[in-house]
């Protein structure tokens, strides 16, 4: 059972919590309850396939940034073998909202780009909440092309609120940055597999977000602006963010209907962070396909593919 | 410049449906105006003659897109592409179809953007405007299409790009559409690059945002101009995640180019004959 549980899991959290109770008091006592035990269960597995079956966007979205949700360092203990995380943009400094490396995919070099969230306050305020500056930008697109020079397929594992917005971001060119990133990107001549894992903030996950196909896990977001910033410039009013949650259609379903991503990975009832094993393992299977399916491709011909995938994005009369 | 605005206007009057009252209403009220910098109050006519810059303090007033194809390009040479070009509501956003209704009433354009072919001082080019009076001059689906397409047009004709930019940023109610138009437009800059086509890039007040990230960032030379303001976040967000005040000069023009993001800065009065002037150095490899 995780620690931390959002409001609208709060009734499957407090039914859990009483069965957790109930078998503790059935084992002390030595009373048999295990038929109450019995329907309580069934109660409860009912409730967690209503709560979690039609979740709303903004929902979604908490599941997306919840504290526990696997984050990238999970990510990589549980899909990459021999990792070596590797550090600097060679020019400004080691950003820690971008982590990267090299290691070994079912038995193959990949490289793994990043975003990194942490799973408390600590953690969060040592990598900046994911958000990177620019020399987090710079040295995604360095490890990019060091990639490309070794033909390694790059992974990129997406999870930010966004780019960081201060006096420092702007002072080293964020924007600059961001843009060389989504330019130099596009002409990166091997196989480029984008996951947006949780939070696929803005400009800031586009930033690492340019490859030659998207996928989403189930329950995360990707958005031009946070639903909060939406409702306060359209309405101003933060407190209507779930209506513009659902307005910008920020879902995995939603965005694939949409086209504008190519495939979503499943994640356990309830969220990934109630089972990160099984969560890395849908993931697995997806990047298995894409890997070979990509490798197949001459790199040229990849760069080609990705542009007109992109070229083609847009809807007007 | 050889020409007062109202030519423009007349030029481009089958654009704009305004209601005689209100024009009558609107030309009263901008007979004087206040430079919101300096507190100088300006003759409309002399400031249109002074291409829109206060003649006290230097301060520039933004420009719709069609006073800035009439300063830039030679006369009578703007022949514009994909004019039938216009939004659509990709994602149902509510009232979105109202503003944009509303954007193009009031600016005559059908959207953010004015593309086409023309020349300055003889030399041609294909040029992109952004107009930051169309809904702050955001990105979305048309932009982002218009500025491919004028790409493509510039490999085609092996003529260097010039574009303008003046907005807020991705345009938030066509949501992820929008922001994918910054990797878009960016694919498309780096296919000119592999071209060896000049693009020149001028930055103009505002330039924010995802603008800022994608194509604007991204010109072989890039420019602004004087105290345009420039920057990734807004300064509203930046403030509220600082809990404190900026100094004045964050997010300028002249903030960028002393941290070496920007080329030049260069006053409205010398643009034409700078971008000329860059032009003709480039003329060799046309
Ligand atoms: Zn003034």
């Amino acid at each position: 059972m995780p620690n931390t549980y959002l409001d609208f899991e709060k009734p499957l959290v407090e039914l859990e919590k009483k069965i957790a109770e109930l078998k503790r008091y059935a084992g002390e006592k030595e009373i048999d309850l295990r038929a109450e035990i019995a329907l309580l269960e069934k109660k409860a597995a009912e409730l967690k396939e209503k709560t979690y079956q039609n979740l709303a966007p903004w929902q979604r979205l908490q599941l997306a940034r919840h504290p526990e949700r696997p984050n990238f360092l999970d990510y990589v203990e549980l899909l990459f073998t021999d990792f070596l995380f590797l550090h600097g943009d060679r020019c400004t400094g080691d950003d820690p909202a971008v982590v990267g490396g090299i290691g070994r995919f079912e038995g193959s070099p990949v490289t793994v780009i990043g975003h990194r969230k942490g799973h408390n306050t600590k953690e969060n305020l040592a990598c900046h909440f994911g958000m990177p500056h620019p020399e987090g930008f710079r040295k995604a697109l360095r490890l990019a092309k060091q990639a490309e020079k070794f033909q390694r397929p790059v992974i990129f594992l997406v999870d930010t609120p966004g780019a960081y917005s201060g006096i420092a971001a702007e002072e080293r060119g964020q924007s600059w940055a961001i843009a060389a990133n989504l330019c130099s990107l596009a002409r990166i001549e091997t196989p480029m597999i984008v996951v947006i894992t949780g939070e696929g903030g803005s400009g800031g996950a586009l930033a690492l977000g340019v490859g030659d196909v998207v996928l989403m896990l189930e329950h995360a977001v990707f958005s031009v602006i946070s639903p909060e910033g939406c409702a306060a410039i359209l309405w101003k009013d933060a407190s209507r963010a779930p209506e513009a949650a659902s307005a910008l259609k920020i879902t995995a379903t939603e965005l694939l209907e949409l086209g504008l991503i190519d495939a979503i990975v499943p994640e356990p009832l309830g969220g990934a962070h109630r089972d990160p094993k099984a969560t890395a393992e849908n993931l697995r299977l997806e990047l298995r396909k894409w890997v070979s399916q990509l490798r197949e491709i001459p790199p040229s011909e990849l760069v080609n593919r990705r542009w007109e995938r992109l070229r083609r994005i847009g809807s007007f009369s | 410049m050889r020409r007062l605005f109202k030519d423009i206007w007349r030029k481009h009057h089958r654009y704009i449906t305004v209601k005689p009252e209100t024009l009558e209403e609107k030309k009263k009220e901008q007979l004087w105006l206040k430079c919101p910098k300096c507190g100088e109050l300006l003759y409309a006519r002399e400031l249109m003659k002074n291409l829109k810059v206060c003649r006290k303090c230097g301060y520039h007033f933004r420009l719709t897109a069609f006073e800035r194809i009439a300063i830039t390009l030679d006369e009578g040479s703007f022949e514009e592409f994909d004019s039938d070009l216009g939004p659509v509501d990709p994602l149902g956003f509510p009232g979105y179809p109202e503003k944009v209704a509303c954007a193009q009433q009031a600016t005559g354009l059908k959207e953010a953007i004015l593309t086409g072919s023309g020349t300055i001082e003889g030399w041609s080019v294909v040029i992109g405007v952004l107009d930051p009076n169309f809904i702050m001059g955001s990105m979305g689906c048309v932009v982002g299409e218009k500025i491919s397409r004028l790409v493509e047009r510039a490999i085609e004709r092996r003529v260097p790009l010039v574009i303008f930019s003046a907005s807020g940023g991705a345009r938030m109610q066509e949501g992820v559409f929008s922001l994918m138009q910054m990797a878009k437009t960016s694919a498309a800059i780096s296919r000119l690059h592999d071209q060896r086509i000049l693009y020149i890039s001028v930055l103009t007040d505002p330039t924010t945002g995802g603008v800022a990230a994608s194509f604007a960032a991204l010109g072989d030379i890039v420019i602004a101009e004087p105290g345009a303001l420039i920057g990734f976040a807004g300064r509203r967000v930046t403030e509220q995640t600082l809990r404190e005040k900026l100094p004045p000069h964050f997010q300028t023009a002249e903030f960028c180019f002393e941290h070496g993001f920007l080329d030049l800065v260069v006053p409205r009065q010398e643009m034409r004959r700078t971008l000329a002037h860059i032009l003709a150095l480039h003329s060799e490899r046309g």
